[in-house]
């Protein structure tokens, strides 16, 4: 088995209007290359599940920015709006569709989603906003919110390592929401760091197992993806000498 | 001292030595300055990462090592990185002890807005897990807005983050325990009295008989 595939064969499988979820939070543990990839693309009227807009260091050229630049997203199912100019103008200008979840809610639906359940009972969001339209069940005398599935057609995630077969080793803070949307998708792409040979990832330290994962690309390798986020962090003044 | 600082300051006394705990972004984040010598926390950050270390200096930083506001932290003995569904598990699950966090409004029913305002509505983020979760939220905040209007309000004009979350409100004038009965003033800021306090506020509070001179 081989599960290794050039960058190209699984860009194409995007097409306009399909539901596309990216792991990263705010860019770290991005796939940085798949997006920089769909951005050439074109393909348009996406509804792009994110946990968050782009990293706030670097607005319009780093992450998910240029998707939103370049008009591709219909729709954003995120948590958080806040840090792409682009898309908090869309927005507001009623451009861009975007549908709010609190954070704990919107990864309880993509797990969810991949791990066979109809929906979670959450707690959060009772006696606000996101509580609208929503069924409520009282259990042992606290109220909760049915939250439904949350499921894209294709899903591209970022590990550190990954195997031929497909089994993803994620490395520090980076592994954030790649686990649970690389379980919610039909395909899903893992863009690695380094592609290794069966056998090369310790069994416990898989963080994503094969059978979640369709296809495996070559992303930055450790030297220029360390180098990228010295640059954003540097230019964003956020690193000092 | 700006009020910022103020604000953080005095928040930071809230911190209990061994407490697990989640500062927001903004103004929250300044409270880690100022935790007293021998009070240690676990500092959470909701992207996955329990117990971090402070900004590194260039050429320490790690591309896979942030914070939630996607900002450089380092990882030390004791740290523990983890995905997304598990840091809000530990947040939902009531794992957080203290939750501090930045808000628009608050009002004397413990009731915290703090995500969207008319024409600006960047989302809720982990807020609204973390008051639904954390066990004690504390909420900092400006006493009054530009045009020297209360913030702390009978009731909350803006969409709520949470309802009857509130524990403790800290501003630059004064702290508030939000009690079934209602809020009770706790402390006031030097130069002013519990009269100025109320001229400065909207909701309806109780002087409480400990009532004193606000800890710096």
């Amino acid at each position: 088995m081989n599960k290794v595939v050039a960058m190209d064969d699984v860009i194409k499988r995007v097409n306009d209007g399909m539901t596309v979820a990216f792991g990263g939070f705010a860019g770290v543990g991005a796939p940085l290359r798949c997006i920089e990839k769909l951005v050439q693309t074109r393909v348009k009227d996406l509804t792009v599940i994110a946990v968050a807009n782009c990293n706030p260091f670097a607005a319009g050229k780093f992450d998910l920015a240029a998707l939103f630049a370049n008009r591709q997203v219909k729709k954003f199912i995120t948590s958080h709006n806040g840090t792409c100019p682009e898309a908090v103008e869309q927005h507001r200008k009623g451009e861009l569709e975007v549908e709010f979840y609190p954070m704990g809610t919107w990864i309880e639906k993509l797990r969810a989603a991949g791990t066979g359940l109809g929906g979670v009972l959450t707690p959060t969001g009772v006696g606000t906003l996101v509580e609208q339209g929503k069924q409520k069940l009282t259990i042992s005398g606290r109220e909760y919110l049915v939250e439904l599935p949350l499921r894209a057609d294709i899903a591209f995630i970022k590990g550190y390592r990954g195997d031929k077969m497909g089994n993803i080793q994620y490395r520090r803070v980076a592994i954030n929401t790649n686990p649970m949307i690389a379980a919610a998708a039909d395909y899903t792409v893992a863009e690695v760091n380094e592609i290794v040979e069966i056998g090369d990832i310790e069994p416990e330290l898989v963080g994503t197992p094969s059978v979640f994962v369709k296809a495996v690309v070559q992303g930055y390798d450790m030297a220029e993806h360390q180098e990228k986020y010295q640059k954003l962090w540097q230019n964003g003044g956020i690193l000092k000498p | 001292m700006d009020y910022r600082e103020i604000i953080a300051r005095r928040a930071a006394l809230e911190l209990r030595d061994g407490e697990v705990v989640n500062l927001g972004f903004g103004m929250p984040m300044a409270v880690a300055n100022f935790i007293p010598p021998g009070v240690n926390v676990i500092l959470q950050s909701e992207n996955g990462c329990l117990l971090f270390g402070p900004t590194p200096k260039l050429g320490f930083q790690d591309a896979d090592t942030a914070n939630a506001g996607s900002m450089p932290i380092t990882l030390r003995p004791g740290s523990a990185v983890f995905d997304l569904s598990t840091s809000f598990g530990i947040i939902r699950g009531g794992h957080v002890d203290t939750a501090i966090l930045g808000a628009l409004e608050v009002d004397q029913e413990g009731n915290i807005a703090n995500w969207s305002m008319p024409g600006r509505s960047p989302g809720m983020g982990g807020a609204m897990d973390l008051v639904a979760g954390a066990r004690k939220i504390v909420a900092i905040l400006q006493h009054n807005d530009k045009q020297g209007e209360s913030k702390i309000l009978k009731q909350c004009t803006l969409p709520l983050t949470g309802k009857g979350a509130v524990n403790v409100i800290i501003t630059d004038k004064a702290v508030f325990h939000v009690t079934p009965q209602g809020l009770e003033l706790k402390e006031i800021i030097e130069g002013l009295s519990a009269t100025d306090i109320k001229k400065a506020t909207n909701a309806e509070f109780a002087v409480a008989a400990d009532c004193c001179r606000y800890c710096l």
